[in-house]
């Protein structure tokens, strides 16, 4: 049966326990990694949010980017070709080492479990990065343990400077795909499905403009894969 | 404690493929969008074992504290802590070595863990499974799907040995202007087959 949208979330009981920033949060769930050395799909694609925070710093060289996919062979050639210094970090390995396979819903509201993780995954000087690639990392965080997240990037990168940050926009879904990265040029990623995961949270123009209220700016860019893809500048 | 033994009991090292390395004249051109779908198995083959005969050994049983400066290829396959220098000598880490130590190398590959800054002339492997963590100085760099790394990595162009032995432009040319381009990093994206 078709149903209008906000009755449907209600019988789905999204939107009765929004967070205080708007998203809409579901519970973190287990994530399904495809078996080791089992098939993985690749996808190529355009991506308009690669391609603008490129456009602002390829005119530059001897930045710091932080990455936080992980260290994949594709960007790290990419980003250092382009003369810049790299940070590499991977946070959702990071994650589900401190909080556990499943998220660890309430682990992630806890101050000490919080500030222990941002020790683990985040733990540079202010205004260190000249440029964050996210990815999809934000999608899987808890709302205290995401406003953490948030100031603490807030912190370690320098002014004017961006974020790049991917979020699901189909908000009818309970589990999402999550992937790695790889630069293949300047506006084209590879996409690897590494498996599928239970967001935390999930977000609409609206509540991501709310979550970077700190931030200067926000810039969307839709893909066809109804992916949001947020260019934030600090 | 010098084991100059060859090791034969080295499960082999599965290779994960990696796609070829963009450059920064191709990334810079807007490409028509692509979309095509096709699907990796992993893994497809193995790196042959590492040859090591001519290197010295420290064997898994084996654990150090101090400073070792190597004058040949070293292989570690046990624990290490505190300075090791090999700098005109590849030094490989093994799938059980365990090094916290600043390394310096002329090139360094890592099966096993590494904690600690790694300062590698030629280059750099950080193999499958393999973990570092810490910050890389090296001009190439070669990392596989499946290994961690954690920290910050500096791509410094080889030393120019035969440059300062070439004869000097004419003067013609050094009239041409010249075009900034960003560092080039590591030629070798891919493996080099063995």
């Amino acid at each position: 049966m078709l149903l209008p949208g906000p009755l449907k979330n209600i019988l789905r009981g999204g939107r009765g326990d929004a967070a205080p920033n708007g998203s809409v949060p579901v519970r973190p769930g287990r994530s399904s990694p495809p078996a080791r050395g089992s098939a993985e799909t690749v996808n190529t694609r355009p991506s308009r949010g690669l391609e603008e925070f490129f456009t602002y710093i390829r005119g530059q060289s001897g930045l710091t980017i932080l990455d936080l996919g992980g260290a994949t062979q594709q960007n790290v050639t990419f980003i250092t070709n382009l003369g810049h210094r790299l940070y590499s970090e991977d946070f959702l390995r990071i994650l589900r080492e401190t909080f556990g396979e499943d998220g660890g819903a309430e682990q992630q509201s806890n101050p000490g479990q919080i500030e222990y993780f941002l020790r683990q995954a985040l733990d540079y000087p202010e205004g260190h990065f000249d440029g964050v690639l996210v990815w999809d990392a934000l999608e899987y965080l808890t709302p205290a343990l995401l406003t953490a997240v948030i100031e603490r990037l807030h912190k370690i990168v320098r002014p004017k400077s961006y974020l790049l940050a991917f979020f699901h926009s189909d908000d009818r879904q309970d589990t999402v795909p999550y992937y790695t990265f790889r630069i293949q040029e300047i506006n084209t990623l590879q996409v690897a499905q590494a498996g599928s995961r239970q967001p935390a949270q999930l977000f609409n123009n609206r509540s991501l403009e709310k979550l970077f209220t700190r931030y200067e700016s926000v810039k969307f860019f839709l893909t066809r894969e109804r992916l949001r893809e947020v260019i934030v500048k600090v | 404690m010098w084991n100059k033994q060859r090791r034969d009991d080295e499960p082999s090292r599965p290779f994960v493929p990696t796609a070829p390395t963009p450059t920064p004249a191709a990334a810079a051109v807007p490409a028509e969008p692509k979309k095509e779908a096709f699907t990796v198995s992993t893994p497809t083959r193995s790196f042959e074992p590492e040859p090591r005969g001519s290197a010295a050994t420290i064997g898994k049983a084996v654990r150090i504290n101090g400073q070792i400066n190597s004058k040949e290829d070293l292989y570690v396959d046990g624990d290490v802590e505190g300075i090791l220098e090999a700098p005109e000598h590849k030094l490989t880490i093994g799938p059980n070595g365990t090094v916290h130590a600043t390394i310096k190398a002329r090139e360094v590959v890592a099966l096993g863990s590494i904690q600690g800054n790694v300062e590698a002339a030629d280059r750099i492997e950080i193999r499958k499974d393999a973990k570092l963590i810490g910050d890389i100085r090296t001009a190439r760099i070669i990392i596989e799907d499946g290994a961690y790394f954690k920290g910050s990595i500096d791509i410094v162009k080889p030393e120019p040995a035969k440059a300062a032995s070439r004869p000097p432009q004419p003067q013609a040319q050094a009239a041409v202007p010249v075009v900034h381009a960003p560092v080039q990093a590591a030629p070798a994206a891919v493996p080099e087959k063995r």
